[in-house]
């Protein structure tokens, strides 16, 4: 097992994808307990299936880098979506089902109907589920994802204070002075670039498994903002990981495998916190 | 020239108003507390003054030196904050926000400044406790210690006493009294009016019929005598 390992870990494509994989995990975690917080666990999905279908547009354009329409239009629609949160006519939770659903369904007609591909069915299983890409990635690829992870690793730490502050009470924090509409802007472009960075790890209908469970296992252990948000990343990280090698070796497709391990520590921690609760430390 | 000054203000939610030509002011050392029935305004009104609402016209002015983004506010508690994951001293140090700006971390001054309003309302040994454990009147402490540190002349508080048993209502009336011999104006919405007349040094009622004047005042004005049998009745 271990030696099959280290042959592995020879090859080039499976080192890109664990540094890929570990980055996208940890600043997905991140603002995990943000959007758990704020009631907000949905955006990812919703924006995930919105990525879909800019993905599907720009493949019937036959664009060879995608990225340069799937990530306009997905912090496009971050913003739409985190602002008419507050005092839209149509709810919140209603609009993000309307959007997610509307392009998912957009995107997979314009496919259908476009499609030069001879295998279809396995286009659109891969891009929803993740796909090997992330065994495939190109250098060039992998520098763009660490780039990306890296301004959003510094700019979380850098606004760590004001997005609690934003999170815990955005009256508050409003009323004496800060600029919350500025930061909420932030934090839906974040977000927006999260969830493209990491559409190639798990695919766009996981994705919100990667930034929500973290942060909820994380809570069922810690009882400090800081140390949730420290816990969520590493776990985060270690569950990637875990769920990269084991794919490897076992032939698993990753994105699930990484998922199901989430969903597997999430468990873990709120039996944890069930024992811990009832014998009363 | 007082804290607060207000002139003219009309309030209200699209084409309906609230409140119409209302006019207060708060000086240094207040006690005021809002008074009215339910929905006639009273959270409105304060979270104009607050910057998070525009008034439909009038005008707000601050006197004193006091900035508006220098007043220090306890909102009534949201569904989030019940199981939110933070420690009392994040809460409070949050408080600070305001004087950093752009500043991206706290620096010792806030720090500082947040032990010190943790000894100040007696929750220093709460400071590593997590929020969402307290009991009701601990919570609206660490709120009220928030407060604090972005103020230091005039905290306005939301219906500080709801949903506190008779013992955390009585020490959040002595917390809040205290602070006021410290010389912070306090704005304070209350449904409590027994307490808030007995505390207050100010009355402003809104609502069908607006009066504002000391409470002597207010309890001799055919409004205050109407209001006060109706809340004691009831």
């Amino acid at each position: 097992m271990t030696g099959k390992l280290i042959l592995y870990l020879q090859y080039p494509f499976v080192r890109y994808a664990l540094i890929v994989g570990i980055l996208i995990a940890l600043c997905s975690s991140l603002l995990g307990v943000t959007l758990v917080l704020k009631r907000f666990s949905f955006i990812g999905d919703g924006l995930s299936h919105v990525a879909f279908g800019a993905i599907a547009i720009s493949t019937v354009f036959n664009l060879s880098d995608n990225m340069i329409i799937v990530l306009p239009v997905t912090i496009i629609s971050a913003i739409l979506l985190l602002r008419t949160g507050k005092n839209a006519k149509i709810k919140g939770d209603a609009t993000i089902a309307m959007i997610s659903v509307a392009s998912l369904a957009f995107g997979y007609l314009i496919m259908n109907v476009f499609s030069t591909s001879s295998n279809l069915t396995g286009d659109v299983c891969s891009t929803l589920f993740g796909s090997t890409s992330i065994l495939t990635l190109t250098i060039t690829e992998v520098w763009l994802c660490i780039i990306l992870s890296v301004t959003v690793i510094i700019t979380f730490v850098l606004l760590y204070n004001k997005i609690f502050a934003v999170t815990f009470d955005e009256n508050f924090a409003k009323s004496t002075g800060s600029n919350t509409d500025l930061y909420n802007l932030i934090i839906a472009v974040i977000i927006a670039i999260i969830i493209v960075l990491a559409m190639n790890l798990v695919g766009s209908l996981l994705i919100s498994a990667l930034i929500i469970f973290p942060a909820l296992s994380s809570m069922r252990l810690f009882r400090s903002f800081k140390m949730v948000t420290i816990c969520s990343a590493t776990l985060s990280v270690i569950c990637a990981f875990t769920g990269i090698i084991i794919s490897i070796l076992a032939g698993t497709p990753v994105g699930s495998t990484i998922v199901a391990i989430n969903a597997a520590v999430f468990i873990i921690c709120y039996l944890f916190e069930l024992i811990k609760g009832g014998i009363g430390i | 020239m007082a804290l607060l000054t207000i002139k003219n203000l009309s309030l209200g939610y699209n084409s309906k108003k609230l409140i119409e030509n209302l006019n207060f002011t708060v000086g240094k050392g207040d006690y005021l507390c809002i008074v009215g029935e339910n929905g006639s305004g009273k959270t409105t009104l304060i979270k104009t003054l607050l910057n998070l609402n525009t008034p439909v016209s009038g005008q707000i002015l601050t006197g004193e030196g006091l900035k508006r983004n220098e007043i220090g506010y306890l909102p009534q508690q949201t569904d989030i904050q019940r199981d939110f994951p933070a420690t009392v001293y994040e809460i409070v140090l949050s408080g600070c926000q305001g004087r950093c700006g752009f500043r991206p971390f706290y620096n010792k001054e806030d720090k500082h400044l947040a032990a010190k309003n943790l000894e100040l309302l007696g929750i220093s040994d709460l400071s590593n406790c997590c929020y969402r454990e307290l009991s009701g009147g601990q919570q609206q402490r660490v709120l009220l210690a928030r407060a604090l540190c972005a103020t230091k002349k005039l905290l306005i508080l939301d219906e500080p006493v709801a949903g506190l048993d008779p013992k955390a209502t009585e020490e959040m009336y002595n917390i809040v009294s205290k602070l006021n011999k410290n010389k912070i104006a306090i704005i304070m919405i209350s449904h409590d009016i027994d307490n808030a007349i007995s505390y207050a040094s100010h009355i402003l009622h809104i609502g069908n019929k607006v009066f504002f004047g000391s409470k002597d005042k207010y309890i001799k004005s055919n409004t205050g005598k109407l209001f006060l049998m109706k809340q004691r009745g009831a």
